[in-house]
C-alpha cells in the first residue's frame, strides 16, 4: 500500500485490503479514546470542585464531627479494583490470538473483582451514612457525588464487560480478526481504575497531608 | 434524488445502481425515521436549529417591543424573565451550535471525500437527542415554567430558595440532555476527520472548514463536562438538598460561576470557530484564489482552541477575586486577539489579492468582517479590568456580544446558507432577493445594537423588563426596537429566498461557484453514496486540481471493493494512506428508540417520577445493549465501524 498508487492501489489491491489484518488505529478506538477524554475532564471538574470548596471552607476539613476519612477500607478497595485491569489485558491478548477461553475467563475474573469493589463500597456507604449524608454539608455533598459517580462508572464498566462475556458465550462473536470491541471496553475499564486512584488521593489521602 | 449524475468513464450504470441500492433507503415512513445518511441528518439539524432560531428571535421581538418605550406593560416581569432566559439559552445551545453542526454534518464527509460519518448511527442518535432536548425546553414556555434566570443561571438566584418551581430544573435537565447530543456529535466529527479522509488528504491538505469543525469538537470535549458538572450540582442542590452552592452549608456560589465560564468562554469560540471556517470555505470561490496563509490560519485555529480555556475569569472581574488572577486573565484575554487578528488579516489579504465576485455569500463575509471587528474592539476593551467594572451588566455588554455573535456567527452562517444552498437542495437562489435580504439584515443589525453601546455607557442595566424615562435612554431604545423589526424583516426575506429557491429555483449544476473543495466534485444534491469513486487528493484545492479528476477516472475501473456493499475507506491519521475498507451500518430505528427512552428519563426526572425514571434508565441500557449486539456477518474480517 505505497503512496505511489494511492486509492488506485487501495482499490486494485482489493484482495489485500480485505484479507490483511487491520493496520493502524480503528475509528472505534479513536471514538472510545475521545469519550474517555471527555469523561476524564468531567472527573477533573468534580475533583477541582472538591479542592475549590475545600480551600474556601477554612482550616477544619473535613468539617467538625466527620473526622479524617478511614483509610483501611479504601485501600482494600484499591487493592481489588486496580489489579482488575490485569485480567482484562489477559483477555484482550488472548482473543487476539483467537483464544476464546482466555477472553471468557479474563472477563469473568474482572467482573468478580469489580463486583467485590461495589460491594465494599456499599458497606462503606452504610457506615458513612450513619455519620453524614449528602445533605449534611458541602463535604458530604462532594463525598457522595464523587464516589457515587465513580461507582456508577464501575457499574457501567461491569455492564459492558458482562455484555462482552454474554456475546462471547452466545457463540463466537469475537475472534482473532474481530476483537476491536474488547479493546475498546478494556480502555474504558483501565480509565475507571485510573480515576479511582485520583479519587483515592483526593478524598482519602489529601485530608491527611 | 437528482438525476444529473453522469457516471465517470469506467463506471457503468449498473455500478451506480448497485451503489444506490446499498446506500439508499426506501421512501417510506420507516425509512424516514431510520435513516443514518449524514446529508439528511445535516439537513434536519439545519431546519430544526432554524426553527429554534425563529422561536428565540420572536422572544427577542417581544422584548424589544416591551422596551420600545419607558414603563411599558406588554409583558409582566415574570414573563420577561422567561423570555430573555429562553432567548439566550436557545440562541446559544439550540441554535448556534446545532446550526453549525448541521453544516458540519452535511459537509465534513463530502469535503474529505468519504461516504458517511465515522459513526452514522451515533450521528442519527445525536440529532434525535437535539430535537427532543430542544422541544423539552421550549415546551415549558407556554406553561410559564421556562427557565427564568438568564442563560448563565447564576446561583443563588437559580437556587431552590429564591427560585421555586420547575423553571431552573428545566434548564439543568434540558442542558444535561442536550449535552449528550453535542458530545456525541463532537466525537463523531473528530474521528471522521481523523480516519475517513480520502487518500492523499494529508493534514496539510485538510480544508479549513474541517479544521475549524475539528478544533470546535475538541473544545466541546474538554469544555462541556464543566457545564454538565455544574448542572448536575444545581439539580442536586435544588431537588435533593445538597450544598454545593449554598454558603450556609459550606458551599460556594462562585463555584457555579467558575465552572460555568470554564465552559462558557470556550463556548464563545465553539460558536464562532466553525463560522470562521465557513468564511474560509466561501472566500476561495468568490475571490478566485486560495485563502492566504493556510498554515497560519491552521495555527491560529489550534491556538485559539487552547487559549480560550485560559480566559474564563474575564467574565468574573466584578466578583472580587485576587489581584493576580485579574492580571493573568487580563493578559490571556488580550493575547487571544492575536490569532483572531491573524485570520482577519488573512481574509483581507485574500480579498485584496483575489478577483472579487460580489455575490450574496461574499456580501455576508464583508458584513461579517466589519461587524466582527467592531465586536472584537469592544471585547478587547473588557480585558481592561477597570473599564470592565464600569460597563459590566449594562447594555454595553449586550451590544458587544451581539456584535460578536451576530457578526461572528450569524453572518457567516447566512453566507454558508447561500453558498451551499445549491449543493444541499440542488436549486439556485434568487440573487436580487438575496441582496435585499442582506442589506436589511445588515442595517437592522447595526441599527438595533449600535445604540446599545451608548445607553449602556449611559448606565442602562441589562435584564430589566422596563425603565424610567431617562435622558439618553428613551430615544435610543426606540431606535433599537425599530432596528430589531428591520432585522426580523430581513431574516424573513432570507427564509422567503430559501422557500423560493426550493419551489422555483433553477436546477443547480454540480459546481455553480467553481469551489475548491471536494463537495463540488459531486452531484447537487449529492447521491446517497456521495462519490461514485472515492477521489484521490493531490493538493489543498482538490476540486481545482486536474489530477483529482484524473484519479477518479483511473480509479473507476478498480473501485470494486468499495462499491460492493455499504463501504467506505479508512485511512491513516496523518498522511491519509489507505488502511482498510470498512462495512458501514445500515439504517436502523435504534437511535430514535434510544433518544426516546432518554426523553422519558429526563421528563420523569423533571416531574419527580423517580420509579419511571429508573425504568427508563434500564430501558436506555437495554437499548444500547441490543443496538451494539455483534452480528456474525460473513464478511466480518472487514472490521465493523460504528
Amino acid at each position: 500500500m505505497s503512496d505511489g498508487g494511492g486509492v488506485v492501489a487501495a482499490a486494485t489491491g482489493a484482495e489485500a485490503l480485505s484479507t490483511e489484518l487491520p493496520v493502524g488505529r480503528s475509528a472505534g478506538w479513536w471514538g472510545m479514546v475521545m469519550f474517555v477524554a471527555t469523561e476524564a475532564t468531567l472527573f477533573a471538574c468534580l475533583l477541582g470542585s472538591y479542592f475549590y470548596l475545600r480551600f474556601q471552607y477554612g482550616p477544619q476539613w473535613p468539617p467538625d464531627g466527620i473526622g479524617a476519612p478511614e483509610l483501611l477500607k479504601p485501600l482494600v478497595m484499591t487493592a481489588v479494583l486496580v489489579p482488575s485491569s490485569l485480567p482484562v489485558i489477559w483477555a484482550e491478548h488472548g482473543i487476539r490470538h483467537g483464544q476464546r477461553w482466555r477472553l471468557r475467563s479474563g472477563l469473568a475474573a474482572t467482573m468478580l473483582l469489580g463486583m467485590t469493589f461495589l460491594a465494599l463500597q456499599a458497606t462503606e456507604y452504610a457506615e458513612k451514612l450513619k455519620h453524614f449524608t449528602m445533605t449534611t454539608d458541602a463535604y458530604g455533598s462532594l463525598f457522595y457525588l464523587i464516589t457515587g459517580f465513580h461507582g456508577l462508572h464501575v457499574l457501567v464498566g461491569l455492564t459492558m464487560i458482562g455484555w462482552l462475556l454474554a456475546a462471547s458465550l452466545r457463540g463466537g462473536s469475537f475472534g482473532s480478526h474481530r476483537h476491536e470491541r474488547v479493546r475498546n471496553v478494556a480502555i474504558y475499564w483501565h480509565f475507571v481504575d485510573l480515576v479511582w486512584v485520583a479519587i483515592l488521593f483526593t478524598i482519602y489521602l489529601s485530608p491527611r497531608l | 434524488m437528482s438525476t444529473t449524475t453522469t457516471p465517470p468513464p469506467g463506471v457503468s450504470e449498473q455500478d451506480l445502481a448497485r451503489l444506490a441500492e446499498h446506500w439508499g433507503e426506501r421512501p417510506s415512513l420507516r425509512g424516514w425515521f431510520s435513516t443514518v445518511d449524514h446529508k439528511k441528518i445535516g439537513r434536519r439539524y439545519l431546519v430544526t436549529a432554524g426553527f429554534f432560531f425563529v422561536l428565540a428571535g420572536l422572544s427577542a421581538l417581544v422584548m424589544r417591543t416591551q422596551l420600545a418605550r419607558p414603563e411599558a406593560g406588554v409583558v409582566s416581569p415574570q414573563e420577561y424573565n422567561q423570555l430573555f432566559s429562553m432567548h439566550g439559552t436557545a440562541m446559544i445551545f439550540l441554535f448556534a451550535t446545532p446550526m453549525l453542526f448541521g453544516f458540519g454534518n452535511f459537509l465534513v464527509p463530502l469535503m474529505i471525500g468519504a461516504r458517511d460519518m465515522a459513526f452514522p448511527r451515533l450521528n442519527a442518535f445525536g440529532y434525535w437527542v437535539f430535537l427532543f432536548a430542544g422541544l423539552f425546553m421550549w415546551a415549558s414556555l407556554p406553561f410559564g415554567a421556562a427557565p427564568n434566570n438568564g442563560w448563565f443561571a447564576y446561583v443563588p438566584l437559580s437556587g431552590e430558595q429564591h427560585n421555586p418551581g420547575l423553571h431552573m430544573d428545566v434548564y439543568a435537565l434540558g442542558l444535561l440532555f442536550l449535552g449528550i447530543s453535542t458530545t456525541a456529535a463532537s466525537i463523531n466529527f473528530i474521528v471522521t476527520a481523523l480516519k475517513l479522509r480520502a487518500p492523499g488528504m494529508s493534514l496539510n491538505r485538510v480544508p479549513l472548514f474541517v479544521w475549524a469543525i475539528v478544533a470546535t469538537a475538541f473544545m466541546v470535549i474538554f469544555a462541556l463536562p464543566a457545564l454538565n458538572v455544574d448542572n448536575a450540582m444545581l439539580f442536586l442542590d435544588r431537588r435533593f438538598g445538597t450544598h454545593f452552592f449554598d454558603p450556609s452549608g459550606g458551599g460556594n456560589v462562585l463555584l457555579w460561576q467558575h465552572l460555568f465560564w470554564i465552559f462558557g468562554h470556550p463556548d464563545v469560540y465553539i460558536i464562532v470557530m466553525p463560522a470562521l471556517g465557513i468564511v474560509s470555505a466561501v472566500l476561495p470561490a468568490f475571490t478566485r484564489r486560495g485563502v492566504v496563509g493556510y498554515p497560519l490560519i491552521v495555527l491560529s485555529i489550534v491556538s485559539i482552541a487552547i487559549i480560550s480555556f485560559g480566559v474564563w475569569v474575564h467574565h468574573m472581574f466584578a466578583t472580587g477575586l485576587p489581584q493576580l488572577s485579574y492580571s493573568f486573565f487580563s493578559a490571556a484575554s488580550t493575547i487571544i486577539t492575536i490569532p483572531s487578528g491573524i485570520q482577519i488579516f488573512a481574509w483581507l489579504a485574500t480579498m485584496l489579492l483575489g478577483r472579487l465576485v460580489l455575490r450574496v455569500p461574499l456580501l455576508y463575509v464583508i458584513g461579517f468582517v466589519v461587524t466582527f471587528v467592531l465586536g472584537g474592539f469592544t471585547g478587547a476593551m473588557f480585558a481592561l479590568t477597570a473599564f470592565d467594572q464600569q460597563v459590566t451588566d449594562s447594555y454595553f455588554v449586550v451590544a458587544h456580544f451581539h456584535y460578536v455573535l451576530i457578526g461572528g456567527a450569524v453572518f457567516p452562517m447566512l453566507a454558508g446558507i447561500y453558498y451551499w444552498l445549491p449543493k444541499i437542495t440542488g436549486r439556485m437562489y434568487h440573487e436580487r432577493l438575496g441582496r435585499w435580504a442582506f442589506w436589511l439584515v445588515f442595517a437592522g443589525m447595526h441599527v438595533t445594537f449600535f445604540p446599545m453601546h451608548l445607553y449602556g455607557l449611559f448606565g442602562m442595566p441589562r435584564r430589566v423588563y422596563t425603565y424610567r424615562s431617562e435622558p439618553g435612554w428613551d430615544g435610543w431604545n426606540l431606535v433599537s426596537t425599530v432596528g430589531s423589526y428591520l432585522l426580523a424583516v430581513g431574516l424573513l426575506l432570507v427564509l422567503v429566498g430559501v422557500v423560493h429557491a426550493l419551489r422555483r429555483g433553477r436546477p443547480a449544476p454540480p459546481d455553480p461557484w467553481e469551489g475548491d473543495s471536494l463537495e463540488w466534485a459531486t452531484a447537487s444534491p449529492p447521491e446517497p453514496y456521495n462519490f461514485p469513486v472515492l477521489p484521490r487528493v493531490h493538493s489543498l484545492h482538490p476540486a481545482w486540481d486536474e489530477r483529482t479528476a484524473e484519479s477518479v477516472r483511473a480509479g473507476a475501473t478498480a473501485d470494486r471493493i468499495l462499491s460492493d456493499g455499504r463501504r467506505t475507506l479508512v485511512t491513516s491519521e496523518l498522511d491519509a494512506h489507505p488502511e482498510r475498507a470498512v462495512q458501514m451500518p445500515e439504517s436502523t430505528l435504534m437511535p430514535l428508540v434510544l433518544a426516546g427512552a432518554l426523553l422519558v428519563f429526563f421528563t420523569s426526572m423533571l416531574f419527580a417520577w423517580y420509579p419511571v425514571a429508573a425504568v427508563a434508565a434500564l430501558a436506555v441500557a437495554a437499548t444500547i445493549a441490543v443496538w451494539l449486539w455483534p452480528s456474525r456477518r460473513p464478511d466480518e474480517e472487514l472490521g465493523v465501524s460504528g
